[in-house]
Formats: C-alpha cells, structure tokens, sequence
C-alpha cells in the first residue's frame, strides 16, 4: 500500500514539473506578446488560452482527446508517422496539466508585465537595446515577481490535475495514476484510512503553495 | 553637422507641425505644457512615428516620410533623458550606466564607466540602488547612461524640472561643463524661462504646435516681435 502512495505522489510531481517547465517556456512567452503586442486575433488568442481557466476540466480534456487521440486532428498523424500514441500515457497527463493550468500563467504574467514602466522600456531602446535585449534585461526582470507566483500557482494546479487528466490519461494503476486520480480511487473504493492520509497531504501542500505566491506578489516597499 | 527636423504629426485633436535647423549648439525648446515640445523629442528619439517630414543628423537620414525611411529607436544612437522615472530600478549605478554600453570587453566598459563615474561626480555610488540615492544624483546617472555611448545627439526632456532650486542651478551648470566635452547637438526641452534663458545657444519658441519664434536668448527675450513671446516672457 505504501509503496502505491509513493507512486501515485512521485508521478504527480514529475507531471507536475515537466508541465510546469513548458507552462513557464510557452506562458511567458505568449503573455508577453499579449502585453506588448497589437495583432489582428489577439482576443481570440487570449480567450483560447483562458477557457481551460473556465470550462469544466472533462471539457478541455474532451478536446484533448479531439485534437491529440488516436484518430485526433494531429494525433492521427503523429501515430502514422510513428506508430505512437500519447493517450494513456504519462505524456498526456503532462498534456492535460498543461492546458489546464497555463492560464494562470498568462494571466499573472502579463499582469506584470503591463505593469512594467513603459518608460523603462523607451530608455533601452533610446540605449540601443533591441526589443528582444530589452524583454530580457528590463521587462521580464522586472516583472520576476509575477513570474515566480504565476509559476507556483501553475505547479500547483498541475499538480492538482484531475478531470481532464482522467479523460486523456485514464486512471491505470502504477502508469497513469496521479494522487488526486488515486484520491478518488481510495474514496470511490472506499479505503478511507488511505484517502484520508492523501487528502490531509494535498491541502498541506496547496496551503503551503498559496502562501509561497503569496509571498512574491506581496507589494515590497 | 547639427539636427535638422520637419514633422508633422497629428494625435488625438493635437497638430504639431514644425521645422526647425540647429548646430552643434545647445537649443531649447520653449514653451507651455501642451504645446508639443516632448512629441518632436519623442519623434527624434525613434519613440513616435511622425506622420510626414524628415530628421537628419550630421549626414544620417533618420527618418524621411518620402523615401519611406525610418530608423528604430535602438539604431538611432541619440541620448534621451526622460523628465523622471527612468532609472532601472533592478540595475545598481554601475549596472545603469553600464547598460549604455554594448559590444565591450569587460575590462573596457570599466574603463568606461569609470569615466562616467567621475565626470559626473558619482564616485561611491557604484554599488547603490536608484531607489537609495538622491533626485539630482538620479539625473547624473540618467545623463552618464545617455552620454557613455558618445550618441549623435543628447535630447532632454525636462530633465531637471523635478529637482529642488539648488540641485537645479548645480545640473544645469555640469550640462553646460561636459557640453565641452560632447561636441554635438543638445536640445532640452523647458518652460522654464530662466533655464532657457540661462542655458541656451538658440531658443526655438513653441506655441499650439508651431515654431513661433526663433533666435538667441537676447533675441527671444529683449526683442520680442511676435506676440506669442510676450506671454511667456511676462512669467519672468
């Protein structure tokens, strides 16, 4: 028994890490270019990237399973190509975690990065920085607060993946089980002793995450 | 030699359209809050796209409606000194004046900044934040950081109006020292009558967004033809 715990505690983090590597790479990214940047469809991205905020998780993983099954939009010719497929696999709860907890952070990120003075940024480019030297030695610095919060928040949202997950990377014991997946497993079986010692671990934990980004977006005076 | 400007730049209800020609001279740009002297900095600066005209500087073409030209603000090698607000607060002294520089050996930009450091008397400050030193050292840092690059041409936008009397009097006489030292085109922008009257080579008077008035301090202010002068002139 204990040694399922540890598994199901090790995969999520894993998951949530490796998530949470390509939340801070793509995030960043996309929420600077939605702070800086008039394009033609820019509302349309910033809804696509926010509605994994708000629609129920069975959804997005619903259009998961669209786009990246088997027989998906892309998947079908990622399994043609390779003869792979990313559903049931750890790789697709890395998937599910990913959408699910990326618009957090864009949200927090470009907060803080249309908060940068756009002074600062007319200076550099008066010193004859490039906009891209710019980003990295005066806009993303000092917008670093809310990129840590936003990156805690992320890693643990990700980590507290349940919904989409389960649609894209099923529920298979010692493979694709994620604490809150074997959460719901001990409750739904009901192995109350086990659920309970999970369930006092993962609020432990989210407490401790909330008051890490707390921290970062505290105002320093 | 010099900077010439003609722009024309509409926004919001507002209609700058001036031109004007100055040397390797200190000019002013004068007149009331409103009456466009920061858009033509912004314009020269690369910050804001004029809608027509042109900006040449000793033989560069910076920017020209007509042959569809214009140079980004990073490429355009001038220094701009904002009116506050413009040190980066995550960078020490050193790191601000620094970041003037680019393409150095490490022990060159010491070198360099070193020289800064003491032309504009900021020895000991190496080390400090923005937010641990005073008004008037923050100016001397802002204007170190412009001037490290040698630039074609210092353009200064109410650098010193948010300094107290004495500081005031200090700056305005180090710019006119280290102008000795930077054979190029500075153009401040004021309205304050007594820095342009104290400061300037060539006074460009702005009103509306028109050049009014043209000419030496003596000039603008013993000889005043056009009306538009009087008014300003009279806040002495």
């Amino acid at each position: 028994m204990e040694s399922t715990l540890l598994f199901s505690l090790r995969l999520s983090v894993q998951v949530a890490l490796a998530a949470t590597f390509l939340i801070v790479m793509v995030g960043v990214t996309a929420a600077y270019l939605l702070a800086s940047k008039n394009f033609k469809g820019k509302e349309f991205i910033d809804i696509l990237f926010t509605l994994p905020l708000v629609l129920p998780p069975t959804v997005t993983g619903y259009y998961l399973i669209i786009l990246f099954g088997r027989n998906g939009l892309i998947g079908r010719f990622v399994y043609d190509w390779t003869g792979w497929g990313i559903m049931f696999t750890w790789y697709a709860a890395v998937l599910a975690s990913f959408v699910v907890a990326l618009p957090l952070m864009i949200r927090t990120t470009r907060a803080a990065i249309e908060s940068v003075d756009k002074s600062l940024i007319n200076a550099s480019l008066t010193l004859g920085h490039s906009e891209f030297e710019t980003a990295l030695r005066v806009v993303l610095p000092l917008a670093k607060k809310g990129i840590l919060a936003g990156t805690v928040l992320s890693f643990a949202r990700a980590m507290g993946e349940f919904g989409a997950t389960l649609m894209v990377a099923g529920n298979i014991p010692g493979k694709t089980n994620t604490m809150p997946l074997a959460i719901y497993t001990s409750a739904s079986s009901g192995d109350w002793s086990k659920a309970n010692v999970m369930v006092i671990f993962f609020s432990l934990l989210s407490g401790l995450f909330l008051y890490i980004a707390n921290q970062f977006t505290k105002r320093t005076i | 030699m010099g900077l010439s400007v003609k722009l024309l730049k509409k926004v919001k209800g507002f209609t700058l359209d001036v031109e004007w020609k100055i040397g390797n001279e200190l000019a002013i740009l004068f007149g009331y809050s409103g009456s466009g002297k920061s858009l033509t900095l912004q314009c020269v600066a690369g910050l804001m796209e004029p809608d027509e005209g042109f900006i040449r500087s000793n033989g560069d073409l910076f920017f020209d409606s007509t042959l569809e030209i214009d140079v980004p603000p990073q490429k355009r090698s001038f220094g701009y000194v904002f009116q506050d607000r413009v040190l980066f607060p995550h960078m020490t002294v050193r790191g601000n004046i620094a970041y003037g520089l680019k393409g150095l050996r490490h022990s060159d930009i010491k070198d360099k900044v070193g020289q800064m450091m003491n032309l504009f008397h900021l020895q000991g400050l190496e080390d400090k934040f923005p937010s641990e030193i005073s008004g008037g050292q923050k100016q001397r840092v802002a204007l170190a950081r412009a001037l490290i690059r040698r630039p074609k041409a210092l353009l200064l936008d109410e650098p010193f109006s948010a300094l107290d009397g004495p500081i005031r009097l200090e700056m305005r006489r180090l710019l006119k020292d280290i102008r000795n030292d930077f054979d190029i085109p500075v153009v401040l922008v004021t309205h304050d009558v007594i820095e342009a009257y104290a400061m300037a080579d060539k006074i460009i008077v702005y009103s509306e967004g028109r050049v009014v008035k043209t000419g030496s301090p003596s000039e603008i202010f013993y000889l005043p033809v056009g009306s538009e002068v009087e008014p300003l002139r009279d806040r002495i």
